[in-house]
C-alpha cells in the first residue's frame, strides 16, 4: 500500500482547508445549486444540470464543478448538485446565490432563460418562482417561502446546499472537527456523558436515548465491537434519512466515528437499503473519500485508532430496520427479529456488542460535539431535545421534508409550513381538514383536536400516537378511515417477517375483517373482533414491528368510530370511498331527462323515458361512475340520500 | 443467578433456569409452548408461553432470564385470552383434517386447543391450500399443517447441523421449505426424520408403507419375515400406556404372528454379526496402519451425511452393511435355502445363490414363494436405506418395507391387538438370538462398547462394561473412551447427532482429532430417540428407553458378540469362513459413493504440455466471484503468461469448493487457498516449480 499517506489530511489541517475552501468560494461570483435528490433527478433535474452547464460555458462563464481550493481563478459560476433539499413537490429547483433565488419546476427548456435573464442581465424569471398557493403571490427564494422560513432546519442544514460529494465543502462548514475533538480531547465516557446530558433521543421511532446505549456498549467488555447506521428506511412516505444520506453523507460518517470512539467499536456498518441507489452511491463515495483523508480506515487522524467503514445493501425487507432483524441480515441470514433480552447492544454482530442509530440521530453528534448539549438543547421541549425531521404528504399544499423542532404543534406543520389543506378537488380550504397519520404505518392518527399537541416523543405517547421515523399524511375530509387502516395494514402485513403468530396470522386477519367492512360484510362484532385482535397483536407480538402495526387502525377506530359503524350498521361510507358502501343515485329534483348517463352506463342500470327523472338499479349498478362524469346537472348523487 | 420469583403468589427458588418458562415447569405450571425446545436455541415465535411479569408487562416466559424479587403470573384473565387468540389464529389457516391426520392423537395444536378451552375459531381460513411435498421416500411435507414454530427448521440446523429447510417469502407468505422450493428427496436431507419428531403438528410425517406391509400379509404366495431393532422393543410400549424404556421384546413376537408373519427375528442379531465383521475390519486397519479412524456405517442418516460433506472420510467407514441391511441379506439367503431343501435346516443347505433356491422349487412343481422382509425400526432414515441401490440384489431391495415403531404400533391398534395384555412369546431362531452387545446397538455408545467388548475378549461372554465413556461437551454429545486391546491404547469416541459429527470429522480431517474408532448416531440418545419411536408430550422418553436397553443388555447371559452361538454356527455353515472372508464380503459388505452436491467439474483455461504440471484451480462459483475470485483467475492468467509459465500449470476454473465463507478459494497442488489473491496463488506455485529450468527463469518474476 505505497503511497497510502498521500491525500491523508491532518487533524490540524482542518481549518486550512475550510479558509482555503472559503477564499477560493468567495472568489466566484455566482454558486448555482441544481437539486440532485431523487426527487428532482426523477424529474430531469440531471438534464437541466447538464445544459445549465454547456449554456453558461457557451455565453462564457468560466464554470468550475468541484471547486479546487487551491486554484480556482477565473472561475465566474460553480455549478453543483446536491442532495434533497425537500420541496420535491415543486422540483427540479435550481438555487442560485447570491442572488437568492429559487427557481422552480425547472425543465431543460427553461434553462436558457435562465442564463440569459439572470445571468446575462441579472434578472429573475418570474414564471420559474413559487408562487404562493393561497394568495398566488410569486416568492424570490427560500428565505421568502414559508414551507423554507418556517422550518429550523439544523439536520438538514447543509442538506441541499452543499455538494454532497465534495469532502472539502463539508470541511469547509466545519466538518470533521467534533470527530478530532471527540478523538483528541475527550474519552470515551466523556462522549457518553455529553450526549445524554444533550438529551438526544433515538430518532428511528422508539426514542430511546442515545447517550444511554452508547454507554451500555461502552460497559461492555468485549475484544470486538460493532455499529450500525440504520438506513433501511422502509415506511411507505418517508424519506427523511435517504435525504440526509444523500445530501450529507459525511455527517453520518462523522456521527458514526464519534460513536464509534464513544463505545469503542473499529467496525461500522451504514446499513442503506438498495432502492436507495443514489444514497448508496453517495455514501460509497463519501467513505471512499474519508478513507483517503484518513478520517477512516487504519490510524484514524494519526490518532492510533482504527475504524473500518463498511456500507451494506439491505434487500428491501421492512423489518431489516429492526436492530436484531437487521444484524442478522448483515451476518448474511434471513432478516428475522430474534427475542430480547439479550439486546443488540450486548449481543449483536456476531455475538459481540452492537449499537445501532439511526441516519438522523447520527447525523446530530457532531453538532453536539462540537456546539455543546445546552446548544443542542436550545431546541425542542425538555423530554424531547432537539429538532425532528418529517416527510409532509398527503391533502396540504406544500409537501415535502421538514424539519421543525420538538414541541412544535401540528398546527404550525400543517398550516403554516404546509401553507393549508387542500379539499377533494385540489383548492385550499382549510375546513376541509380531517386528521394526520403520523409515524407511518406504526403510528396513529391525530385529529382536529390535536392539533396544538405539542409534537414530542412524550406528548404523541400520551394520546396513543408516535413520533415514529417522521411521516405525516394528512387528510382531509373526502379520505375514508377505513382505507386508510387498510393501506397501512396491508403494508405491515407484507412487511411481516412471518415468524411470530399474533404478526403473521393476526395483520392478515385484521386486514380480511378490514375487507369485510369495506364489502359492506361487517357488523359490529366484526369492530369488537378488530379491535380485540389489533390488541393482542400488539401486546404479543415479538417485535416492534407487530406491536405496532395494528396502531393506525386502533387509532382511527377509536377516533373515527362513527365512520365505522355508518359502514356495519348502516351500509353506508360517508365518504363514498368504498365502492360497495356507496350507492349512485339520482336525484329526482335535479335531473332533466337527458339520457346520458343511461347512454354511458356499461351495464343498462339507468332507467327512465326522456325528459323524466331517471333512476339506478343498485342490482345492476357496478358503482363504475361513468354516469357522474357524463351528468352535466350533477344530479348523480354517492351515497344514501 | 440465585433468590425467587414468586409465580403465581409462590415464592419458586432460581436454580440455574435459563429462562422464567423452565422455572415455571418447575413449579409444576404447565406453560402451553409450540417453539421452545430446551435442546435448541430459544425461538420466541408462537407467543403461547405469555406471562405477566411484575404487574404490568407482558412477555414470553421463554426468553426471559428469571432475576431475583420477579413477581409473575401465569393465568391471568388478559394473558388466557391473548393465548387462545394467538391458537384461534393458528388453528385459522391450519388444514383441519384432524381425523385423517397422521398425528390425530399426538398434535400438540389439537391437544392446547382443547386445554385452552377454544370452542369457536372466529377467523376465516385466509391461506391457500399448497402443494404437498411427496418427493422424498422418507418423509411427508404438507405444508397447510404447517403452523411455522420453526422446531423443524432449528433441529436440522443446530443438532444435525444439515440446514436442509429454512423459512422462504415473508408475512403470510412464509413457508419452511428445502431451497428454492425443491422437494426433501433432492436436498441434502438426511432422513433423520428428526423435523417430523419435533413437529408439533401433521406438517412433517415419515411416509408409512403401513399399506404396502398389510398386502403382503395377506398374500398366500408370500412369506413374510420380520426384524426387529433393539430400540423398538424399549419403546413401542408407550403407544399401550407401558411405561417408556419396558423390555417388551416378547410382546412384539406374539404381535407380530398375531399380525401373520411367517418368521419373526431381532435385528440384534444383524448388529452381533457387525460387531464381528467391524471388529474383523478394524484390527485388519490398525495392524496395517490405514483408513484410521474407523467410522461405524450403522446410521443411515450419518452415511448419506459423509457420503454429501466429507466424501474424503469415505474409506475411512466400515463397509459393514447396517444391521438392518445385513438382515435383509442373510434372511434372503435363508429363504433361498429353505425354498430349495423346504424339509432340512438351512444351516444344511448347501450354498447357493438366492435364484438357486426358487429354480428348485419351482423343478419340484411348486410355486416359488416371494420373501418379503419388513423391519421394524425405531428410525426414518432406514426408509431411505433400504431404497439405496448398493443395498439390492438380483433387482430387489435386501429389506422391502422398513416400518417405524410408531407406524407399527398404528398397525396393531388398526388390527385390534391389546398389546399391552399380550402373553410374551420367542423370536424365531437363528436369527432370533441376540448377545446383550447386539441389543445394547440402539443407544448411542452402544456399537462402540459392543466393539470393544468383541475386541478386548472376542470369544469370551464377558459381562462387565468394556468403555467408560467421559462426556467432552456438554450433554454427552461427544464422548471418548480409551480401550485397551492386544497391547493397545486405542481411542474409542461416541457421536451423537451430526453437527457434532461435522466437528470430529472436521477435527479428524485437520489432524486435531486423535481417535481409532468414532461412532456416529445422528439422534440424540441413539436409536432410542429415532424420529420413529412414538411421540408423546412427556418428556424424558428417551432417558427412561436408554435405561431400559442398557437394563436388556446387562440382563444376559451373553452379552458379547463372540459369544453368540448362533453366529458362530452362521458363520460355519453359511460363510464357510472366518469375519471378511470372501463369502462375508459378499453378503455383508457394501459400498458408498460421494454425494458432494458439486462434483469436480472444471473448465480448462491453460493446458501445460510438460510432463509434470502444476494444477491450479479457481473457484468461480457464486461466493467466490463475489468476492473477487474472477479477478484473480484473471491475474494469475496475466502472470502465468507473462512470466512464461503456460507449459508448467494446468489453470482452471471450478465450481463451489463448499467453503463459501472463506472465498476466493484456489487449489494450488494439493494445497488450498483461502481468501486468495493473485500473489499468494503465484507465490504458491512458485516452491512446487523450483525443479525445472523454465521455472528458474519464472521466478524473477515478483
Amino acid at each position: 500500500m505505497a503511497g497510502s499517506d498521500k491525500g491523508r489530511i491532518r487533524p490540524g489541517e482542518l481549518e486550512e482547508i475550510a479558509a482555503a475552501y472559503a477564499a477560493a468560494s468567495g472568489a466566484v461570483a455566482r454558486r448555482v445549486v441544481v437539486c440532485g435528490g431523487t426527487g428532482c433527478i426523477a424529474n430531469g433535474s440531471t438534464r437541466v444540470f447538464e445544459k445549465l452547464r454547456a449554456d453558461l460555458e457557451a455565453v462564457g462563464e468560466k464554470v468550475v464543478v468541484e471547486l479546487d481550493v487551491h486554484d480556482c481563478s477565473g472561475a465566474s459560476a460553480h455549478l453543483s448538485k446536491s442532495g434533497c433539499q425537500g420541496f420535491c413537490q415543486v422540483g427540479p429547483l435550481v438555487t442560485i446565490e447570491p442572488d437568492g433565488i429559487l427557481y422552480t419546476h425547472v425543465k431543460e427548456a427553461d434553462v436558457d432563460e435562465i442564463v440569459e435573464a439572470t445571468f446575462g442581465r441579472g434578472e429573475v424569471v418570474e414564471r420559474l418562482l413559487y408562487r404562493d398557493p393561497v394568495s398566488g403571490e410569486a416568492k424570490r427564494g427560500k428565505r421568502d417561502i414559508d414551507f423554507y422560513a418556517r422550518q429550523e432546519r439544523r439536520v438538514m442544514h447543509d442538506c441541499g446546499a452543499i455538494d454532497p460529494e465534495d469532502l472539502n465543502e463539508y470541511i469547509a462548514r466545519g466538518g470533521y472537527r467534533a470527530a478530532r475533538t471527540a478523538i483528541f480531547d475527550m474519552d470515551p465516557a466523556g462522549i457518553c456523558a455529553l450526549v445524554k446530558d444533550s438529551g438526544l433521543r433515538g430518532r428511528g421511532g422508539a426514542g430511546f436515548p442515545t447517550g444511554r446505549k452508547w454507554e451500555l456498549a461502552l460497559r461492555q467488555a468485549s475484544p470486538e465491537k460493532y455499529i450500525i447506521c440504520n438506513g433501511d428506511e422502509g415506511d411507505p412516505g418517508a424519506f427523511m434519512d435517504r435525504s440526509v444520506l444523500e445530501g450529507n453523507p459525511h455527517a453520518v460518517i462523522e456521527g458514526m466515528l464519534i460513536g464509534a470512539r464513544a463505545t469503542g467499536a473499529t467496525i461500522g456498518y451504514v446499513y442503506v437499503r438498495a432502492e436507495y441507489p443514489l444514497a448508496v452511491e453517495r455514501v460509497r463515495k463519501a467513505v471512499a473519500a474519508a478513507e483517503a483523508a484518513g478520517f477512516l480506515g487504519r490510524d484514524v487522524m494519526g490518532s492510533g485508532l482504527d475504524f473500518e467503514l463498511r456500507v451494506m445493501e439491505g434487500a428491501g425487507a421492512f423489518v431489516c430496520g429492526e436492530a436484531s432483524a437487521m444484524v442478522s441480515s448483515i451476518m448474511g441470514n434471513r432478516g428475522m427479529p430474534r427475542p430480547k433480552p439479550p439486546r443488540t447492544a450486548e449481543k449483536g454482530l456476531w455475538g459481540m456488542p452492537t449499537v445501532v442509530n439511526n441516519v438522523e440521530t447520527l447525523a446530530q453528534v457532531a453538532f453536539i460535539v462540537e456546539k455543546g448539549a445546552a446548544e443542542y438543547r436550545r431546541l425542542g421541549t425538555a423530554g424531547s431535545a432537539g429538532t425532528k425531521t418529517y416527510a409532509l404528504t398527503g391533502h396540504v399544499a406544500n409537501t415535502g421534508l421538514i424539519e421543525v423542532p420538538f414541541g412544535a404543534t401540528l398546527r404550525h406543520v400543517v398550516f403554516d409550513i404546509g401553507g393549508g389543506i387542500l379539499d377533494r378537488d385540489g383548492k385550499p380550504d382549510n375546513g376541509a381538514f380531517k386528521a394526520v397519520q403520523i409515524g407511518g404505518p406504526s403510528g396513529g392518527c391525530l385529529t382536529a383536536e390535536h392539533l396544538d399537541v405539542p409534537m414530542d416523543f412524550d406528548s404523541l405517547g400520551e394520546i396513543g400516537a408516535m413520533v415514529g421515523s417522521g411521516g405525516l399524511v394528512v387528510m382531509n375530509d373526502s379520505t375514508c378511515m377505513v382505507q386508510m387502516a387498510r393501506f397501512f395494514m396491508q403494508f405491515t402485513q407484507r412487511e411481516s417477517c412471518g415468524k411470530c403468530v399474533p404478526c403473521r396470522e393476526g395483520t392478515q386477519q385484521i386486514l380480511a375483517l378490514l375487507d369485510d367492512i369495506i364489502a359492506g360484510n361487517g357488523s359490529l362484532e366484526t369492530l369488537d373482533l378488530l379491535e380485540e385482535l389489533c390488541e393482542n397483536v400488539a401486546a404479543s407480538s415479538l417485535c416492534g414491528l407487530g406491536a405496532s402495526a395494528p396502531a393506525p387502525v386502533l387509532s382511527m377506530l377509536r377516533q373515527f368510530r362513527a365512520e365505522y359503524e355508518a359502514h356495519v350498521v348502516d351500509k353506508r361510507c360517508p365518504t363514498g370511498q368504498c365502492a360497495a358502501l356507496s350507492p349512485l343515485r339520482i336525484d329526482p329534483a335535479l335531473c332533466k331527462g337527458c339520457t346520458a348517463c343511461a347512454r354511458k352506463c356499461p351495464v343498462g342500470a339507468i332507467v327512465g323515458a326522456p325528459k323524466q327523472a331517471h333512476s339506478i338499479d343498485p342490482e345492476k349498478c357496478i358503482k363504475c361512475g361513468a354516469c357522474i362524469a357524463a351528468c352535466k346537472f350533477d344530479a348523480i348523487k354517492k351515497g344514501a340520500a | 443467578m440465585s433468590g425467587f420469583v414468586t409465580i403465581d403468589g409462590i415464592k419458586v427458588p432460581i436454580e440455574g433456569e435459563p429462562n422464567l418458562l423452565a422455572l415455571c415447569r418447575k413449579a409444576n405450571i404447565d406453560i402451553p409452548t409450540f417453539c421452545y425446545h430446551s435442546e435448541l436455541s430459544t425461538y420466541g415465535a408462537c407467543r403461547l408461553c405469555l406471562v405477566e411479569i411484575n404487574g404490568k408487562d407482558i412477555d414470553a416466559s421463554c426468553v426471559v432470564p428469571p432475576k431475583d424479587g420477579m413477581s409473575i403470573r401465569t393465568n391471568t384473565a388478559r394473558i388466557r385470552s391473548m393465548r387462545r387468540m394467538n391458537l384461534e389464529l393458528l388453528l385459522a389457516n391450519h388444514k383441519q383434517d384432524c381425523p385423517t391426520c397422521d398425528r390425530s392423537a399426538s398434535c400438540k395444536l389439537r391437544d392446547l386447543s382443547a386445554k385452552m378451552g377454544i370452542r369457536d375459531v372466529r377467523f376465516k381460513r385466509l391461506r391457500d391450500d399448497r402443494p404437498k411435498d411427496d418427493g422424498s421416500v422418507a418423509l411427508v411435507r404438507d405444508p397447510n399443517k404447517c403452523i411455522l414454530c420453526g422446531d423443524c427448521v432449528r433441529y436440522c440446523s443446530e443438532i444435525q447441523g444439515v440446514g436442509a429447510i429454512d423459512f422462504a417469502f415473508r408475512g403470510s407468505d412464509v413457508v419452511v421449505s428445502p431451497a428454492f422450493g425443491k422437494s426433501l428427496g433432492s436436498v441434502d436431507c438426511v432422513n433423520c426424520g428428526q423435523c417430523a419428531a419435533v413437529c408439533p403438528t401433521g406438517a412433517i410425517v415419515p411416509r408409512s408403507p403401513a399399506e404396502s406391509v398389510w398386502k403382503a400379509l395377506d398374500d398366500p404366495d408370500a412369506i413374510v419375515v420380520a426384524q426387529v431393532a433393539p430400540a423398538v422393543r424399549v419403546a413401542i410400549g408407550e403407544r399401550f400406556g407401558l411405561p417408556a424404556g419396558a423390555d417388551a421384546t416378547g410382546k412384539l413376537a406374539t404381535a407380530l404372528r398375531m399380525l401373520g408373519f411367517d418368521r419373526v427375528y431381532d435385528t440384534a442379531f444383524g448388529a452381533d454379526l457387525t460387531v464381528l465383521e467391524e471388529a474383523g475390519e478394524l484390527l485388519g486397519r490398525l495392524e496395517r496402519g490405514e483408513r484410521l479412524p474407523l467410522f461405524t456405517s450403522c446410521c443411515p442418516a450419518w452415511v448419506k451425511y459423509a457420503e454429501q460433506f466429507y466424501p474424503e472420510l469415505l474409506p475411512n467407514l466400515s463397509s459393514c452393511m447396517s444391521p438392518q441391511a445385513m438382515m435383509g441379506s442373510i434372511i434372503r439367503d435363508d429363504e433361498a435355502r429353505r425354498a430349495a431343501a423346504p424339509a432340512a435346516l438351512p444351516s444344511s443347505a448347501a450354498s447357493g445363490a438366492l435364484g438357486a433356491g426358487a429354480e428348485a422349487a419351482r423343478a419340484r412343481g411348486g410355486v416359488a414363494k416371494r420373501v418379503v422382509v419388513v423391519s421394524i425400526m425405531p428410525c426414518v432414515a432406514k426408509k431411505y436405506e433400504v431404497s439405496r441401490p448398493e443395498l439390492s440384489r438380483d433387482g430387489g431391495p435386501l429389506v422391502d418395507y422398513a416400518l417405524t415403531t410408531a407406524e407399527f404400533a398404528s398397525m396393531l391398534e388398526e388390527a385390534g391387538i391389546r398389546f399391552a395384555d399380550l402373553r410374551p412369546g420367542a423370536m424365531d431362531l437363528p436369527f432370533g438370538f441376540a448377545t446383550g452387545a447386539g441389543v445394547a446397538f440402539g443407544n448411542a455408545g452402544g456399537v462402540a462398547e459392543a466393539v470393544a467388548r468383541y475386541v478386548g475378549s472376542p470369544m469370551s461372554p464377558l459381562t462387565g462394561a468394556a468403555l467408560e465413556f467421559a462426556d467432552e461437551a456438554p450433554g454427552g454429545g461427544i464422548r471418548s473412551a480409551t480401550l485397551s486391546a492386544g497391547g493397545r491404547e486405542l481411542t474409542v469416541v461416541s457421536v451423537q447427532g451430526l453437527a457434532n459429527a461435522k466437528a470430529v470429522a472436521r477435527g479428524v480431517l485437520d489432524g486435531t482429532r486423535k481417535a481409532d474408532i468414532v461412532e456416529v448416531m445422528a439422534c440424540p440418545g441413539g436409536c432410542v430417540g429415532g424420529a420413529g419411536q412414538p411421540i408423546g408430550f412427556k418428556p424424558g422418553a428417551v432417558a427412561e428407553r436408554r435405561l431400559g436397553l442398557a437394563d436388556a443388555d446387562g440382563g444376559r447371559e451373553l452379552r458379547a458378540s463372540g459369544a453368540n452361538p448362533f453366529l458362530s454356527r452362521f458363520y460355519a455353515d453359511v460363510i464357510g469362513g472366518a469375519p471378511g472372508s470372501r463369502r462375508a464380503r459378499e453378503l455383508l459388505h457394501t459400498r458408498y459413493s460421494s454425494k458432494k452436491r458439486i462434483q469436480d467439474t472444471s473448465i480448462p483455461l491453460v493446458r501445460g504440455g510438460a510432463a509434470e504440471k502444476v494444477s491450479v484451480k479457481v473457484c468461480v462459483g457464486t461466493s467466490c466471484f463475489l468476492r473477487g475470485s474472477q479477478a484473480v483467475l484473471r491475474d494469475v492468467l496475466a502472470e502465468v503468461e507473462r512470466s512464461g509459465l503456460q507449459d508448467l500449470v494446468d489453470v482452471s476454473a471450478t465450481f463451489c469448493s463448499e467453503r463459501c465463507d472463506k472465498g476466493p478459494t484456489v487449489h494450488v497442488g494439493g494445497k488450498t487457498i483461502h481468501k486468495a489473491d493473485a500473489a499468494a496463488v503465484m507465490a504458491a506455485i512458485r516452491p512446487l516449480l523450483a525443479s525445472t529450468a523454465v521455472a528458474e527463469a519464472a521466478v524473477s518474476f515478483s
